[in-house]
């Protein structure tokens, strides 16, 4: 195993590959959760079906050049829809109940999403294609590297400033943030709580369809995308720290890399060093390495 | 009262007959498989009646509880194939090898504030135990497995399914048996105030964490039976019995039969698994029956199917003295 | 000899002090109160007293010994008990069974694995359901029972622990002027029938000057006045407190 420099390369910027698309799913995990204080289990049948329905917009527009970049923007908004109809019928009803039964009730949405896209787009693989401007190869330290790549990288940086000005520069930020904070405060003021709950979980499904749509030219789009996914987000929240996202983005920063050089060490579960950094954190500083010390996760 | 007793005493000797008659009649009339059927049933209802102290009595949602039932599986499996073992030997040896596992999960689990950090927790270190078994070949034989575990012939489930049947539904009675008394015990007692309000078992003196661990370990012990069961039904014993669907499965059990009544995870145990089974040949489309009931459970009644069968008991009981 | 005693306890959230070099001493037998406006600090001393949570400097002793830094179910164990502002008790559990898990535990069978607990313990945790008038309703969940009932549980909890010393947080708190006056006879049928000293807190004042044998107020996290209830009511600076300048 020779670490000679283009691995080590190619690794990095495959680890930052990742830790955009963990950042997208991350991101809104954790904004579910220190809004809502709710945690989404079901967020990563959100991403797949923001893959499939990239699959389903591509194939309908296959004549019509740029199918891809209409994907990219249509297939978030749709998933995030459906976000808002789960908010509405389901998630409104677990708001006051303990924690234990909210985690059920998602964990039992994956069920019910799944064979909702099962029933949809069938058992087959799916591929999206990847769009010609994108395709090509970049060379770079001596390595031809993916132009996908950095548009998932770009697309990741993109999202990340994005963010920061609405939480920031906003009054709808400032607005999620209070919440985030002071619930009762925020409902006491005359803000529609309710409301807010919809958007923001509008808002973090559509982070989770946008990543699937990223991710979609880059693998097989399959039934088993979501529960792949969400074990790792979990694990990238709980690094960064429940309910901040820039710890999400530091989190997925982290995982990404660790999981990348973790293949060259052992193979097929690099994995395993993300069990081992979570079960630390959570065990010495359960905040997370951005989160403030009085957070609570249940 | 004595028309009380002899009513009581009428349910027991039923439910006896019902339970040795069953394989037999299940042979007879349909074929060995439901045999089989019925021995899975029994080692998953002994899984998740122990993962309830957990769950139901301590308020903690492990989602790692695949560790325990794991090691209890490999545990009776390596110390015949390796270490040449009696079977009776290794058969006790893995519950006591689940419990230690457990003792040192729970050790820092139990003190962790937060039902998600719990679970990611427990689901780490049982993960993080699914890929060591996968990796360590020379110890464990990986993704290969352990096959033609050797099972003494009175038990044996080469010719037919009966003798196991009733050597697993004799251990599993026993375990049952034992976990119902620790429920009515002061031990249970003391569990039960503890996931009501921990902050007052606190301040009546209670150590939280000692009393979550010792849940956990017993929990984990009676986990590692399930296991060393599911390792002699199946002669063999691979990694998936770690992995961590398995968690998420018994869990499922819980919620289904319900946490609160004492059989409750049995009936869930029993529903799952014929789910499992029969479903696939009705639709493929089981995910979304399973997930809608489930969300049903969680909305309307989170006592589970166990706990309204409890209910209408008790309401016709009350109707029919009035 | 003071059965508790607090040497400059001083606990400060976010840099705003809660309680700032407090002092007081309890001796055996009073009932001790503790008074003073409404983010005067005595929730919070009450968490420093009985180990919820850590002071930042002082220390506190208990029958002697020092305390300061004990987890609290280690001074629980030692004879103090606590109820709390917002009721405490065992929702799911019978209200028959609130107790009796408490009087088992205290009598050290907690761990006892196979005996059924129903029928354990019954004549104590009957003689207690009494004494707090709840008797009748020893089969209903906690859960269910009303705020007056609430607190009267919690306090059978609190007795069922076997007590030296009380720690009561506003224990009339919501409670109708009815029920404040059976709660407060029970106080003080309880401290005169054993030998268990009170501490509390309160806001009504005419529970706090009916009963109490040493009163101390405090505002601001600070101990403003202390002593027996005639020099507490004719002290100006007290008077100042709680009716403005005049």
């Amino acid at each position: 195993m020779a670490f000679d420099p283009s691995i080590l390369a190619v690794q990095f910027v495959s680890g930052l590959c990742r830790a955009m698309i963990l950042f997208l799913m991350a991101s809104g995990l954790t904004l579910v959760f220190g809004v809502m204080r709710v945690i989404n289990f079901a967020h990563g049948a959100f991403y797949m079906l923001g893959a499939y329905l990239a699959f389903s917009i591509t194939q309908m527009l296959s004549t019509v050049p740029g199918g891809f970049w209409i994907a990219l923007v249509i297939a978030p908004i749709i998933v995030s829809l459906v976000g808002g109809l789960v908010e509405i019928f389901l998630l409104r009803r677990i708001y006051d109940k303990e924690h234990l039964l909210q985690i059920l009730l998602t964990y039992a949405l994956i069920f019910v999403l799944n064979d909702l896209t099962k029933m949809i787009w069938g058992v087959e693989l799916r591929m999206v294609n990847m769009p010609p401007v994108l395709g090509g190869f970049v060379p770079f330290l001596d390595h031809q590297f993916p132009v996908y790549y950095f548009f998932i990288l770009g697309v990741g940086l993109a999202v990340a400033i994005a963010i920061w000005f609405l939480l920031q520069r906003t009054r709808f930020g400032k607005l999620l943030r209070a919440a985030a904070e002071h619930r009762d405060m925020v409902d006491a003021l005359g803000y529609n709580v309710g409301g807010l709950f919809t958007i923001v979980f509008m808002m973090a499904t559509w982070l989770g369809g946008l990543a699937g749509v990223v991710i979609a030219p880059t693998v097989r789009i399959s039934l088993g995308m979501g529960m792949e996914i969400i074990i790792e987000a979990f694990l990238v929240v709980i690094i960064g720290g429940l309910g901040n996202v820039w710890g999400a983005l530091l989190g997925a920063l982290i995982t990404g890399q660790l999981y990348a050089f973790g293949i060259l060490i052992i193979e097929k579960y690099a994995m395993a060093f993300l069990f081992a950094l979570a079960a630390l954190i959570i065990i010495f500083r359960p905040a997370g390495l951005l989160g403030k010390t009085t957070q609570e996760g249940g | 009262m004595s028309c009380n007793r002899t009513q009581h005493w009428s349910w027991w000797l039923v439910a006896a007959i019902i339970l040795i008659a069953l394989p037999f009649v299940l042979e007879k009339a349909v074929s060995q498989y439901y045999v089989y059927l019925a021995i899975k049933i029994i080692v998953w209802a002994l899984f998740a009646m122990s993962f309830n102290l957990v769950l139901g009595y301590g308020g903690m949602m492990s989602f790692g509880h695949a560790a325990f039932y794991g090691v209890g599986a490999y545990c009776a499996a390596l110390l015949i194939v390796k270490a040449s073992w009696p079977m009776p030997l290794a058969f006790l040896a893995a519950p006591v090898a689940a419990a230690l596992a457990g003792l040192v999960i729970g050790f820092f689990s139990v003190r962790i504030k937060g039902v998600f950090y719990f679970a990611v927790l427990t689901l780490s270190f049982a993960q993080l135990l699914y890929i060591i078994v996968f990796k360590w070949r020379s110890f464990t034989f990986g993704d290969d497995g352990i096959q033609g575990i050797p099972v003494p012939d009175i038990i044996s489930t080469q010719d037919s399914y009966i003798g196991y049947y009733f050597f697993a539904l004799a251990v599993a009675l026993v375990c049952i048996y034992l976990l119902w008394r620790i429920g009515r015990s002061p031990f249970g007692l003391m569990l039960r105030a503890l996931r009501d309000n921990p902050q007052r078992s606190t301040f009546i003196g209670m150590n939280v964490q000692n009393y979550r661990l010792i849940a956990f370990t017993i929990s984990a012990f009676f986990s590692g039976v399930a296991g060393a069961l599911f390792t002699f039904l199946e002669t063999s014993v691979s990694p998936d019995v770690l992995f961590w669907s398995n968690s998420g499965e018994v869990i499922l059990m819980g919620l289904l039969g319900g946490m609160d009544v004492f059989l409750g995870p049995a009936l869930g145990a029993a529903i799952m698994v014929l789910l499992n089974s029969f479903i696939t040949s009705y639709t493929q489309y089981w995910q979304i029956c399973l997930g809608v009931t489930l969300i049903l459970i969680v909305l309307v009644f989170p006592q589970g199917v166990g706990g309204l069968m409890a209910k209408f008991y008790s309401t016709w009981k009350g109707e029919k003295r009035a | 000899m003071a059965i508790l005693e607090a040497r400059d306890l001083t606990k400060s959230f976010g840099g705003v002090a809660a309680v700032s070099q407090v002092t007081l001493a309890v001796e055996e037998n009073e009932i001790y109160s503790i008074i003073g406006p409404n983010g005067a600090g005595k929730s919070t001393l009450f968490n420093l007293l009985s180990g919820r949570l850590p002071c930042d400097q002082g220390r506190v002793f208990f029958k002697g010994a020092e305390i300061t830094g004990m987890p609290p179910e280690q001074i629980v164990r030692m004879g103090m008990g606590r109820s709390f502002q917002v009721t405490n008790i065992f929702p799911r559990l019978t209200v028959f069974e609130n107790i009796q898990s408490t009087v088992i535990f205290q009598q050290g069978k907690g761990l006892n694995l196979f005996a059924p607990a129903k029928a354990m313990a019954i004549n104590e945790t009957e003689s207690i359901l009494e004494m707090v008038g709840l008797l009748e309703k020893r089969n209903e969940a906690a859960g269910v029972l009303s705020a007056g009932d609430l607190k009267r549980l919690e306090l059978g909890i609190v007795l069922a622990t076997k007590p030296d010393l009380l720690l009561l947080d506003e224990p009339t708190c919501g409670m109708s002027p009815v029920e404040t006056a059976a709660t407060i006879d029970l106080i003080k049928r309880i401290a005169v029938e054993t030998s268990i000293t009170v501490l509390f807190t309160e806001h009504k004042m005419d529970v706090v000057f009916s009963i109490s044998s040493h009163i101390t107020v405090m505002n601001f996290g600070r101990v403003i006045a202390t002593g027996s209830p005639e020099q507490i009511r004719a002290d100006g600076q007290v008077q100042r407190v709680y009716f403005g300048e005049g």
